[in-house]
């Protein structure tokens, strides 16, 4: 099968850009492992700063597809390959696909919180991740501890596997700090007795709305910020937890007991993405995530002629980062293209 | 008139940088660069033995000494009981074992 265009990966990067190619008149294959399209975000169910409803996003973002794009769920992509101009991608379904320009938008994979082991994740009874939370949340589940009880005070930890050189990433994950935030307001909203308390090391406010939801978050929601980094958690006999830390504004070691603890994990480079740049010879960072030809002028493209990057294969980003660098991918491509026929 | 109105001249609480002897301090970066690495999370402090018991914080400790307030350290760094525990879990890799006897070779050679 021939097409001008393949794009890998159907998260919220790949499908901007599919939708973006078919509106530009390019003809565009849209290749994703899972049964459906969405990614990461269709896991998610209210996003920062503003609560939109993530499916909002996804839905709209669909829409921009209906016209053109040939969307094929179920398809990992299995091999890839490239010979004069044209890349060959074979997926575990369907015919190999030929293209003159491959757009990967493959994402990221959570951080496995098991590899905390001293945070008591897979152990102990009531320790959830921030990505556990927001299925409860999108399921419209009431929050609940493993027991079946109404939590009475939530411990929010920050910076699980990231930030971290004992798990070998340095990075910051970025998003995970106004998730936290955002989860916060989202736990006192919904059980109106349960105290909350945050322990982070630095909050990273970054863009726009993120320092007033900070600021919302106290003011309104009366969520606690302790700035410590939690050093290790305990289970007691009710399958409470005991929390240990520094406060460090106090300057004094603080132990609390918690029904409940969201570890708010990062982002880590996913195996899928590298294993795929590996094959079109393609190099990671330091940091494990794929490297555009450059950081400033070519933060799309790569050393490989019509092999670009897109969202989150290039790091921590948010919804918004990652659309827009979607659609700046297509434009680029289109521009390749161009460039193509006129040889 | 001073004497009935109340206030006497009290030495500065805060923290006199320029005036401060970073002699020790210095020796540290130089044995021991990790401990530039450093951004205060507190791991060290809240899995410390010692710091659980006595009012010892090791994270505080090394604070004050890069900002040469080094006034109680020669009685402080003898309750550290040298397990290493606050290594195993920094999140930045600053070798605190090594902080620590610095800090105490330190003392010795720089008084
Ligand atoms: C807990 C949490 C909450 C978040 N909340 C928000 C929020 O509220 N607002 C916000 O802006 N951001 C949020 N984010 C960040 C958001 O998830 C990312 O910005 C977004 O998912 C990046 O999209 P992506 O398409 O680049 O990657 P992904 O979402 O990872 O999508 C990659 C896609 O590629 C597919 N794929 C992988 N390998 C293959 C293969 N071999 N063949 C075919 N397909 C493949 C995957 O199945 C997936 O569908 C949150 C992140 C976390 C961890
Ligand atoms: S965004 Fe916040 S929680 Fe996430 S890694 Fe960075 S500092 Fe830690
Ligand atoms: S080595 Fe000293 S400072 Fe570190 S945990 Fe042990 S007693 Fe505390
Ligand atoms: S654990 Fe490491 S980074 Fe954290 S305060 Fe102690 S020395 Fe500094």
């Amino acid at each position: 099968m021939n097409r001008q265009v393949a794009v890998i990966g159907a998260g919220i990067t790949g499908m901007t850009a599919a939708g973006a190619l078919s509106e530009l008149g390019i003809d565009v294959i849209l290749l994703e492992k899972e049964e459906h399209t969405g990614g990461h975000v269709k896991n998610w169910d209210r996003l920062f700063p503003s609560r939109r409803p993530a499916k909002e996003v996804l839905d709209f973002t669909g829409k921009s597809m209906a016209t053109g794009v040939d969307i094929r769920c179920g398809s990992a992509v299995e091999s890839i390959g490239h010979n004069k101009g044209i890349f060959t991608i074979r997926p575990v379904k369907g015919e190999p696909v030929n293209a003159m320009s491959v757009v990967l938008a493959t994402g990221y994979d959570l951080f496995d919180a098991r590899k905390k082991e001293e945070y008591g994740y897979g152990i102990y009874d009531n320790v959830i991740t921030s990505a556990e939370l927001e299925t409860i949340f999108s399921e419209g589940k009431k929050l609940t501890t493993h027991q079946g009880t109404t939590p009475q005070r939530i411990g929010i930890i920050h910076c699980v596997g990231s930030r971290d050189e004992k798990v070998g990433n340095l990075y910051c994950s970025k998003v995970c700090c106004v998730t936290g935030v955002k989860q916060a307001i989202e736990i006192r909203e919904m059980l109106p007795g349960c105290e909350v308390f945050s322990f982070y090391m630095d909050l990273r406010m970054y863009d726009r709305n993120f320092e007033e939801l900070y600021f919302e978050a106290q003011q309104k929601w009366g969520v606690s910020f302790i700035r410590g980094r939690l050093s290790e958690c305990a289970e007691n006999p009710d399958h409470s937890l005991v929390l240990k830390t520094e406060d460090t504004l106090t300057g004094r070691p603080l132990k609390m007991t918690v029904d409940m603890m969201i570890l708010l994990v990062g982002f880590v480079p996913s195996p899928e993405t590298v294993r795929i740049a590996r094959m079109l010879g393609l190099s990671s960072g330091p940091d494990g995530f794929l490297l555009p030809a450059d950081e400033h002028f070519h933060d799309n493209t790569t050393t490989i002629p019509g092999l670009f990057l897109a969202g989150a294969v290039k790091g921590p980003a948010c919804i918004v980062n990652s659309m827009a660098d979607a659609r700046a991918t297509a434009m680029q491509v289109k521009s390749y293209l161009n460039g193509e026929m006129l040889k | 008139m001073a004497k009935n109105f109340g206030y006497k001249i009290l030495p500065g609480e805060s923290i006199d940088f320029d005036r401060n002897d970073k002699l020790i301090a210095r020796y540290l970066v130089e044995h021991e660069p990790s401990i530039n690495l450093c951004i205060g999370c507190g791991s060290c402090t809240a899995t410390c033995s010692t710091g659980h018991f006595t009012d010892f914080n090791i994270r505080r400790m090394h604070t004050f000494i890069l900002r040469g307030e080094t006034k109680h350290i020669k009685k402080e760094i003898q309750k550290c009981m040298f397990c290493g525990k606050c290594q195993l879990v920094c999140p930045r890799g600053v070798n605190l074992r090594n902080v620590i006897l610095t800090i105490n070779r330190a003392i010795e050679h720089l008084g």
